[in-house]
């Protein structure tokens, strides 16, 4: 934040380029944002100046007005769907369409160079416009997206002639078995990361390897799939100053000539700082990646279930450095107790379910416990798990007070703590009293509305809550409304809230970007009262079923409702099943 | 309670939710609570509208949840889970379709493995091997008191070194048949192969030389 005291009010006297040098040294959004509202003249220079631009919900402002305001933007990182859309709570026609940005982009002078996408649809249409329009692109980063296929892939190969970056994480592709890659022109020589690990086409073995023989800067390669592990090796022959790598299928076998020149090639990349894909994985060829654990910060092993066991954890305790780690719940209470005591650097950890199925989650209290008692540095939880008891809670928010995020999800959602019979919201107190930079949550379980009232009481920097069958009454998300003043976005599903909680406090919802919920109690008729007096929003009603007739009664419980804080009013492009209030 | 109304009624909704929150119960029947009256109340006026919810969202929502509800009766005792469904809601649990994908179709070669006289089975990913010795070289590493006699798939077995007993593999293919492991090329076996059995050399015998495999006494699936 940058200190101004009284003297510095005299600061309208230097002249404009000193102070758009200082402001170039202020980067992060939520500073500059802060930085314009000084004063007019701050406002302007800073406008003018900007060149990096993040907007969390697409449909809070539209194109035109940003490109009015920054006209000197050069990156742009745009949301669009609401996050329960990721489990399909959201149709696919609901919205969040880049098409128009790219449109009123290409009309403008800007001159874009990097486009950062998140739960966005984005058609070939789009992606073969944005190749066209923009001299200096060098960076498209799509992030659970949906809408288009390997043809505009090939679109931005071909034309990007600076292109740095392609980045392309879990998005849903349609191959069409297309040589996309090959569209990168001989000339192409800039690129610094490549992932194209979500796809699931086969790909041109014999483009890819020349693409990064004719790549010296790259960095950063993440492959799918298709890529087996001796074009692997070929690889990192020709690469071995990658940072982060992806492997694609890692299956051979170990006697086989190819991986013998792996395991050399491996000894080579002192690089490799970060370690994913493993998507079919020998568990008899891990040993070539030994070498490369030592200086690991970050290892996702979350698509690779047949990983487990003694070759899991043995893997484990060569990564004495790791930071981050992604894994499945096959690596048990047991496997995270050898993560405790081998990864004492540890801040992120993301246990994943390898079984969907409620009775088949590996992963109880115990491993949680573990690994807190291990690995204090921890600040970022998501665990999938079968069970979890408040004594446990409680120890692990008294072990790793840093968490900045708490993702906790039992898979079946209403149980209680297995011991005592007990809510578990003695637990979640724990965590948001003793975790005080707390800045996203989410809850399951038994829960009473006492875990709200905790969260109101002692969650004073949460900005993100997600909740699902949890609280009694109305009181529980007061308690929240009243009591975060940070909150940005609350998601809430099948839980006990209705008119009352929604309608109390209507003004807090222009202080936040977003509010979901679904299968609650509120209707239509509060819902419409919503909408009347706060103009700001936009109130969705999102209703899928046959009995869709937007009936009048206004006492129907409203099935999906999603509401937003928008300078820019109703948005045009709502397909038929959703009706903005 | 409002348990005793139909399930799957139209009424279940404000009145039936509104008794409950008045009703005192110290929890519904066959359950081990503890005493304090308040938590208890709290968690047994959930527990209802939970199942009541449900019965809710059965109707309006299509949720295959909601319908598992609305066939069982309410009054369901059990330590604070709902009927225990496999059914996945619309929204539960929590992981992207992406990941969903990738499980579910990673879930497709994994077959279980028995072994006669082991107390376990265990579960492989025919798709992490590209050939049978590959596939017989983890099954020895999975039942670490056998070792690979020989690696000749003519005579394919495990040799007990311990009980000097020998072992067969076979398995069982999409008809239900037990047949032997490596007639077929690896790539069609890993497409039919939907349970593995290390079968005792006497028992296998008779396997040999019966046209049609009886129904062997395997372990019943779990």
């Amino acid at each position: 934040m940058l200190w101004v005291s009284r003297k510095t009010i005299k600061m309208n006297y230097f002249p404009d380029e000193v102070l758009e040098h200082m402001f170039f040294f202020i980067t992060s959004h939520k500073d500059r944002n802060s930085v314009s509202l000084v004063c007019k003249s701050w406002y302007k220079i800073e406008r003018y100046s900007r060149q990096r631009v993040f907007i969390g919900n697409c449909y809070s402002i539209s194109p035109e007005r940003l490109i009015a305001r920054f006209p000197g933007l050069k990156s742009l990182t745009l949301k669009g769907k609401p996050h329960f859309a990721d489990f399909n709570l959201v149709p696919h026609e609901w919205g969040g369409f880049v098409y128009p940005w790219i449109e009123a982009l290409a009309k403008s002078r800007i001159g874009l160079e990097e486009l950062r996408l998140k739960r966005m649809v984005v058609s070939d249409e789009s992606l073969e416009f944005l190749s066209k329009s923009f001299v200096n692109f060098k960076s498209l980063v799509l992030v659970s997206c949906e809408g288009f296929t390997t043809d505009g892939l090939a679109a931005i190969a071909a034309n990007c002639r600076f292109l740095r970056e392609l980045d392309l994480q879990e998005n849903e592709v349609d191959d069409q078995r297309g040589h996309w890659l090959s569209c990168f022109p001989e000339s192409c020589t800039s690129l610094v990361t490549l992932n194209f690990a979500c796809l699931k086409g086969e790909i041109n073995l014999g483009a890819l390897e020349r693409l990064v023989v004719r790549s010296p800067n790259l960095k950063s390669l993440r492959l799918n799939h298709a890529v087996p592990l001796d074009t692997l090796q070929k690889l990192l022959m020709q690469a071995p100053q990658l940072v982060d790598l992806g492997t694609g299928s890692y299956v051979d076998d170990p006697s086989s000539e190819a991986y013998s020149k792996l395991k050399s090639v491996f000894q080579r990349c002192k690089s490799i700082r970060s370690l994913s894909g493993f998507f079919e994985v020998a568990p008899h060829c891990m040993s070539a990646i030994y070498p490369i654990c030592r200086n690991l910060t970050f290892l996702n092993l979350s698509y690779a279930p047949g990983l487990h066991g003694n070759e899991l954890t043995k893997l484990i305790q060569h990564c004495r450095k790791l930071q981050r780690l992604w894994i499945l719940d096959c690596i048990g209470d047991k496997g995270l107790g050898v993560v405790a005591s081998t990864c004492k650097e540890l801040q992120e950890l993301r246990v994943f379910p390898s079984d969907l199925g409620p009775g088949n989650a590996a992963m109880t209290e115990e491993g949680l416990v573990l690994l807190s008692e291990g690995c204090p540095k921890l600040n970022s939880l998501l665990y999938f798990c079968q069970q979890m008891t408040n004594a446990a809670l409680i120890t692990v928010a008294k072990n790793c007070p840093n968490f900045i995020r708490f993702r906790l999800c039992i898979l079946d959602p209403v149980k209680c703590d297995p011991v005592t019979n007990q809510p578990l919201d003695e637990g979640f107190g724990a965590i948001v009293h003793f975790c005080k930079g707390l800045k996203r949550l989410s809850l399951t379980g038994l829960l009473t509305d006492q875990v709200f009232n905790y969260i109101g009481m002692y969650a004073e920097q949460l900005e993100m809550l997600s909740i699902a069958f949890a609280g009694d009454s109305d009181e529980g998300m007061l308690y929240v409304l009243n009591g975060c003043k940070k909150l940005r976005k609350l998601e809430i599903m099948k839980s006990r809230f209705g008119n009352a909680a929604l309608l109390e406090d209507m003004g807090k919802y222009e202080a936040m970007r977003s509010l979901w919920m679904s299968s609650c109690e509120v209707t239509l008729g509060g819902c419409k009262t919503l909408a009347e007096k706060m103009p700001r929003l936009s109130v969705e009603i999102i209703n899928e079923s046959e009995q869709m007739e937007f009936s009048h009664d206004d006492r129907q419980k409203v099935d999906k409702m999603y509401l937003y804080r928008t300078l820019v009013g109703h948005r045009k492009d709502s397909p038929a099943f959703v009706c903005i209030l | 309670m409002s348990s005793e109304e139909a399930p799957g009624s139209s009424e279940s909704d404000v009145t039936s939710m509104s008794y409950e929150d008045t009703e005192l119960t110290l929890g519904l029947p066959g359950e081990g609570r503890s005493s304090a009256v308040i938590p208890a109340l709290k968690c047994s006026a959930k527990r209802g509208f939970i199942e009541t919810f449900d019965l809710n969202l059965g109707r309006c929502c299509n949720t295959s949840w909601g319908h598992r509800h609305s066939d069982k009766h309410v009054n369901e005792s059990g330590a604070g889970k709902p009927p225990a469904t496999k059914a996945q809601a619309v929204g539960w649990p929590p992981v992207r379709s992406y990941r969903q994908k990738a499980i579910n179709e990673s879930s497709k070669l994994y077959v279980k493995v028995a072994v006669d006289g082991a107390p376990y089975l265990r579960k492989v990913n025919l798709e992490h091997y590209s050939n049978y010795q590959d596939l017989m070289k983890d099954l020895d590493n999975l039942f670490t008191c056998f070792t690979i006699r020989n690696s000749n798939m003519e005579e394919s077995k495990l040799m007990d070194v311990a009980k000097g007993m020998e072992y067969v593999p076979t398995y069982e293919d999409k008809d239900g048949d037990w047949m032997l492991v490596g007639d077929v090329p690896w790539k069609m076996f890993i497409e039919c192969c939907k349970r593995i059995r290390l079968m005792k050399s006497s028992e296998a015998a008779v396997l040999a030389l019966a046209p049609k495999a009886s129904t062997p006494k395997c372990p019943s699936p779990s």
